[in-house]
């Protein structure tokens, strides 16, 4: 319990403490000036853009690799969990090499918005597949064989059989994808350009306050960031047990 | 069935265009001036002593993670104190913070100006940020959850029976540990290692706000990544980029090997 206080309890404690050290008018200045708010809007709204893609995404890639078969699967199921092994400034400059300036196919997407969303999406491909991989697993088939020989068609059946058992894996992987998404600093730094306004995330711009020494502005919003990602996880957290509930 | 090939298409496509095809041209960019250029620049001093200081790092936050990460796997399962739902709440904490902020929070903690402590460490003539101690106490912050979540599901697994077994022969509490509990759960601890190895090699953020990013003093591998980036040299940041990518292959092979025993316990 002491490692933990000290390793990481202390340390975000005096985040909190910081940002209220000039009282709370500074706090909510500081949270308040157009280019915070511009980057706290732009970090929540390519999360949001960025999860929902990936709930699709994600659902869709863990479908193919337990109902499919097709040689080469094992490598391609080892490979989803690549985003979580590769340092985060290699993966940026990894969507760089291939959608940047240089790129070979002639798709230049650094410094815009859709670059943020780009280097998102990578960094958090593993959450929902690997959330509903092992439902998917489990998954009795006999009910959507009873469904099919009732006469449901395939998407009824989805509609009404699959999903349903699935909705608490790719909530809560959901969930996992959207707290790491708002957090996310390393794959942005070089794709995106940080421009301030139009591509700067939030964690950026706690970077950028740091480095022209304004701490306190800095841990204003980090408290803000923290937040959030704290009800995030808690909401995500309830929606899925209701979700499982539902099915029961 | 043409649905099903559909379905495989588009998936495998989603995968190719995010993953495989970038990831692929890194290694293309890194020998585009011939294999003897990326060598060379990934053997200059500050690229050795880059990655000489990830390995420090490694070799720090590794062990002292996983030590606790046992124990406090160990407190949270098989003991009974109030806080327990707290504590298993909390160590989960560094995967909801950006790394940015665990960067801040160190700084706020032991800089000398701004922290809390830090005064106090640099009257012993210890300096922590700016240096070695506060980018390992940072990377310990961001990979410290991963040995506790691989292990506390095992431990729930293997139940208390052979432990009360070996205390009944009289076996001593460390006894049970070293011959019954470890060998338990050692896949667990295993996967959870590899995991924070990973998690060690390729922290960014924190590192790039604690370092104060001194070339060839307080330079990680990822942070020389950047730097030779910015600077323009792209065959030097592409090469030490595929040396960080073959590091992250092997922790996926190691991933791949550990999971199957893990399951059989």
């Amino acid at each position: 319990m002491s490692y933990l206080s000290i390793v990481a309890l202390i340390p975000l404690a005096a985040v909190v403490v910081k940002s209220l050290d000039n009282g709370a008018d500074s706090f909510w200045n500081a949270i308040s000036s157009p280019q915070a708010v511009a980057a706290l809007k732009l970090t929540l709204i390519a999360s949001v853009v960025v999860v929902v893609i990936n709930a699709i995404a994600g659902t869709l890639v863990a479908w193919v690799l337990v109902r499919d078969d097709f040689p080469g699967k094992g490598i391609v199921n080892s490979l989803i969990d690549l985003p979580f092994a590769l340092p985060t400034i290699v993966a940026g400059l990894t969507l760089l090499a291939f959608y940047g300036p240089d790129s070979p196919v002639g798709v230049n997407v650094a410094y815009t918005r859709v670059s943020v969303a780009m280097a998102l999406l990578f960094v958090t491909l593993p959450f929902v597949v690997r959330a509903v991989q092992p439902v998917l697993l489990e998954l009795d088939r006999e009910m959507e064989q009873a469904a099919e020989s009732l006469g449901a068609s395939r998407i009824t059946v989805f509609r009404r059989i699959i999903l349903p058992n699935l909705a608490p894996a790719i909530i809560a992987g959901a969930g996992l994808a959207f707290a790491r998404a708002i957090g996310e600093f390393g794959s942005l730094v070089l794709i995106t350009g940080n421009l301030p306004f139009k591509t700067e995330a939030a964690s950026y711009f706690i970077f950028s306050r740091v480095e022209s020494d304004d701490p306190a502005g800095a841990a204003a919003v980090s408290v803000v960031l923290l937040v959030v990602a704290l009800v995030v996880l808690l909401a995500f957290g309830w929606l899925s047990k209701k979700a499982l509930r539902h099915e029961e | 069935m043409r649905s099903k090939y559909a379905l495989r298409f588009l998936a495998l496509g989603y995968l190719a265009l995010l993953l495989g095809i970038p990831v692929a041209l890194v290694f293309v960019n890194a020998f585009q001036d011939g294999v003897g250029a990326a060598w060379a620049a990934v053997t200059t001093p500050e690229a050795q002593h880059a990655f000489y200081l990830t390995l420090v790092m490694v070799a720090v936050a590794v062990p002292l993670n996983t030590i606790f990460g046992v124990l406090c796997a160990l407190a949270v399962v098989r003991q009974r104190f109030r806080g327990r739902a707290l504590l298993n709440a909390l160590v989960d904490l560094p995967f909801a913070v950006s790394p940015v902020v665990v960067g801040l929070a160190m700084l706020l903690v032991y800089g000398r100006r701004d922290g809390w402590v830090g005064d106090w460490f640099a009257d012993q003539g210890i300096q922590i940020i700016f240096s070695t101690p506060g980018m390992i106490l940072a990377t310990m912050f961001v990979s410290l959850p991963f040995v506790v979540r691989e292990v506390i599901p095992v431990l729930r697994e293997i139940g208390t029976e052979q432990e009360q077994a070996a205390a009944t022969l009289g076996a001593g509490s460390l006894q049970t540990f070293f011959r019954v509990t470890l060998p338990a759960i050692r896949w667990g601890v295993a996967y959870g290692v590899v995991l924070t190895t990973a998690r060690a090699l390729g922290e960014f953020g924190a590192v790039s706000i604690v370092s104060g990013k001194l070339s060839g003093q307080t330079e990680t591998a990822t942070l020389f990544v950047e730097n030779r980036f910015q600077r323009f040299d792209e065959t030097g940041a592409y090469a030490a980029s595929v040396v960080l990518a073959l590091l992250a292959l092997v922790t996926l092979l190691a991933m791949n090997l550990i999971k199957p025993k893990e399951a059989q316990g």
